[in-house]
This record gives structure tokens, C-alpha cells and sequence, in this order.
């Protein structure tokens, strides 16, 4: 298994004070928080940051292992040497805030017969012994949410282990239907998919929030998507019909005259589908000719000359 | 495997009681957040009541905060709202690379 370096995660020296070390972990902890930060690296940084701070902030964990040593680099290859751990009275299971237990291989080895489940006061667990909801992201194309998809995705799944009735983890895959018109910031609830129950507690549930991958063509805001359309002085002004890029395709879009940049008009249901389907907006953006050749500039001169305007009078000038 | 999916979206309503169900919450604490302003349900009185679909992620949001980072609910609620706000920003300003 891989070393962790608690006091690098937790970004302290080796010799912090008890202080240092909980004020470390909660401005780390509401940095990653997964509701707060929206990388995708958050939530298991967050799971890191609570699982060093289980071990640095209980002073017998933390005597064990420093007496580990400290020649060895996070993530390098580490067996814990026989009696590592003599002379260490470790009691019960550690107690954080961050939800279910999800340890890297390395805790568990070292501090992890213990009873497994964390002693945290959980404020759900007063209720009821249902397990965990679960919270997965999958990121997905627009294509995707256009035609709908089935998408693989792997978990960490809880189970208590029949034989030493442990909470132990089990990796799973589960085929997910991903529905056609599903928006950005929509979740899916896959019930009875998410943590083992306690108890004889049912099990709990999965919300997949759907996240889509930046687009080559299209933004997206809820169901609708924009489009930017680049369009030539002429076409601008007098008028055209251009061929557009829509979801599944393209159509032949009739270019008002006089339009001006930043215009936007609008493709009546070619967003997102659903009932009702979104919209697709097309915003105009006027690209002029470069004024790099002797012709070009002598051109210019002669518009403005021809077709005088202020840009930036405002009105009632 | 064939699973069942329920997309929590903005046609969906849930009870008061399935609020509370889906949460895991008692239903002290949902009354809590409502008087907070963190989820607003339609209805006349408490029997009638009918959440949004995304009051369920605002639930889930206000739990996780106030037993990971210790906030307390009205806190939790301005959170939230910035949240929300920095979500409009983010989708406003585009999200093309």
C-alpha cells in the first residue's frame, strides 16, 4: 500500500501543536468541502484531509505514527514494520466530521481494527439506521443529454461483511440509464444504490449529479444553448441565410438585415429536449475585414466617408 | 442490472412527510430550515405542504454543512444563497474553453 503523509495533506510541520493542527484541518476542510468547492478532486481531497486529521488530532494515532518515522514520501510503496504499533492504546474507531467512512488502504491497515465505523456524531444517524446516501458526479457531452446514454460508472460501495460484521468496501459498477433532456445540475436519485444499512437499516441512496463537458460549439444555461455566429460586415448588413450547427445537425437560418453584434435570435426548441424542449440562441458577432493592405485601408477611408454614423452617441445626442 | 431512476427535477413535489423520508431528517428540523427561508414550501398549512425537487438538494446541502464545517442554520442558509448566486455567475459568463 501507498504512505500517506498526514502533516503534508494537512500542510503543517511534523513537530504542530494540537492547535495547529485542528485550525489547519478546518481551513482545509471548508476549503475542499465537495458543496463549497466544485472541482472534481474535492471530495476525495476532503476524505484525505478528515482521515489525516482522525489520526494527527488523537494523541495515541499520532504517537504511533510518527514513530513510523518520517523518511518516508507520500505515496511510496509502505509495509508497517512488525509491532509498529506496540505500547499504543488506540480507542474505538475515530470520530470525524465527513460522513461515512471512506479510508484510503493505508489507515485501514494501521488503524482500521477498530470497529470500522466511525464514532462520529452523525446527525442523521440519531434518526434512523438507514445507510448512507451516496453522491457521485458524471460528466457527460451534450449529445448525450440529447440522444439520452447509458453510462458505467464505479463506485465504492458499503456492505457489512457476514462474517466479521464489519463495515468493509466493496468497489461495484452500476449501468446507469441516463434519460434523454437531462439539464446541467440535475441529479439522479438511484434509490437503495447508496450505503449498507446498520442494524438491519435498508440501504440508502445514490444521487448522480450530472455535469456537462465543455462544449466545442455550444454554451449551455439550463435548457437552453447558445451559439456564437460570426458573420461579415455585408452579411450583417444586408441580410443572409447561414447555415447554423444545432444539436443532431444544422439549419439554414434566415440572417436579418441591419443586425447588429450581440444580437440574439432564437431557434425555437433546438436546446435541450424535454416538455417543453429548450431553445437554442444564436448570438451574432460582426468580424470585420483586417485593414493590413493599401486597398483595404483606402476602403475603410471611403465608408466612413460614405456612411458616416457615431457608434457612441448616446441616445438624445 | 436494470434500475430504476428518478430525476429530481423541477416537476417533481414532495410531501412534507417525503421530505423528511428521502432526508432522514425529523421533521422539526425541516420546520427549522423552512422558518430559515433555506426551502420554501407551497400550501396553505403543514398538512398541504409541497416542496420542489431541488429543496431536496438544499436539504441535503444544509445537512452536510452543519456536520462537516459546523455551520449553524443561518449560516447555512446565507451559504446557500451565495451558492446559488455563484452558480447563475458561472453559467452567465459561459462555459466554453
Amino acid at each position: 500500500m501507498q504512505y500517506k503523509d498526514y502533516y503534508q495533506i494537512l500542510e503543517l510541520e511534523r513537530g504542530a501543536s494540537e492547535e495547529e493542527i485542528k485550525r489547519s484541518y478546518r481551513k482545509l476542510a471548508r476549503k475542499y468541502h465537495p458543496d463549497v468547492n466544485k472541482s472534481l478532486e474535492a471530495e476525495a481531497h476532503f476524505k484525505e484531509i478528515g482521515e489525516a486529521y482522525a489520526v494527527l488530532k488523537d494523541p495515541e494515532k499520532r504517537a504511533a505514527y510518527d514513530n513510523l518515522g518520517s523518511q518516508w514520501q507520500e505515496g511510496q510503496d509502505f509495509r508497517p514494520p512488525p509491532n509498529w504499533d506496540a505500547g499504543f492504546e488506540f480507542s474505538g474507531g475515530p470520530a470525524f466530521a465527513g460522513g461515512e467512512a471512506d479510508f484510503s488502504d493505508f489507515f485501514e491497515e494501521l488503524f482500521g481494527g477498530l470497529g470500522g465505523r466511525p464514532a462520529a456524531e452523525s446527525y442523521r444517524s440519531r434518526f434512523s439506521s438507514r445507510g448512507e446516501d451516496h453522491h457521485a458526479k458524471i460528466a457527460i457531452d451534450l449529445e448525450d443529454s440529447f440522444h439520452g446514454t447509458t453510462r458505467t460508472i464505479s463506485l465504492k460501495s458499503t456492505d457489512i461483511d457476514r462474517q466479521t460484521g464489519r463495515l468493509v468496501i466493496r468497489p461495484h459498477t452500476l449501468n446507469v440509464k441516463i434519460p434523454q433532456g437531462v439539464r446541467e445540475g440535475q441529479r439522479i436519485r438511484l434509490p437503495g444504490q447508496g450505503g449498507a444499512g446498520v442494524g438491519g437499516g435498508s440501504r440508502g441512496d445514490l444521487y448522480i449529479e450530472i455535469v456537462f463537458n465543455p462544449h466545442p460549439l455550444f454554451r449551455f444555461d439550463g435548457r437552453d444553448i447558445i451559439y456564437d455566429l460570426a458573420l461579415t460586415p455585408w452579411e450583417a448588413a444586408l441580410g443572409a441565410t447561414i447555415s447554423v450547427p444545432v444539436l443532431g445537425g444544422s439549419v439554414e437560418m434566415k440572417i436579418p438585415a441591419n443586425s447588429q453584434s450581440g444580437r440574439k435570435l432564437r431557434l425555437k426548441g433546438k436546446g435541450i429536449p424535454g416538455k417543453p424542449p429548450g431553445d437554442q440562441y444564436v448570438v451574432l458577432k460582426v468580424v470585420i475585414p483586417r485593414a493590413d493592405t493599401k486597398k483595404a485601408k483606402e476602403f475603410y477611408k471611403r465608408m466612413a466617408e460614405e456612411l458616416p454614423m457615431n457608434p457612441r452617441a448616446t441616445a438624445g445626442n | 442490472m436494470k434500475i430504476d431512476v428518478i430525476v429530481l427535477n423541477q416537476s417533481l413535489r414532495v410531501t412534507f412527510d417525503e421530505l423528511c423520508e428521502l432526508c432522514r431528517v425529523s421533521r422539526e428540523e425541516i420546520n427549522e430550515m423552512v422558518e430559515e427561508g433555506i426551502i420554501s414550501p407551497r400550501g396553505p398549512s403543514r398538512k398541504n405542504w409541497l416542496f420542489h425537487g431541488y429543496d431536496v438538494k438544499r436539504v441535503q446541502i444544509a445537512l452536510r454543512l452543519q456536520r462537516d464545517l459546523q455551520v449553524n442554520l443561518p449560516g447555512v442558509a446565507v451559504i446557500i444563497d451565495l451558492l446559488e448566486e455563484l452558480d447563475q455567475l458561472r453559467k452567465a459568463h459561459g462555459k466554453r474553453t
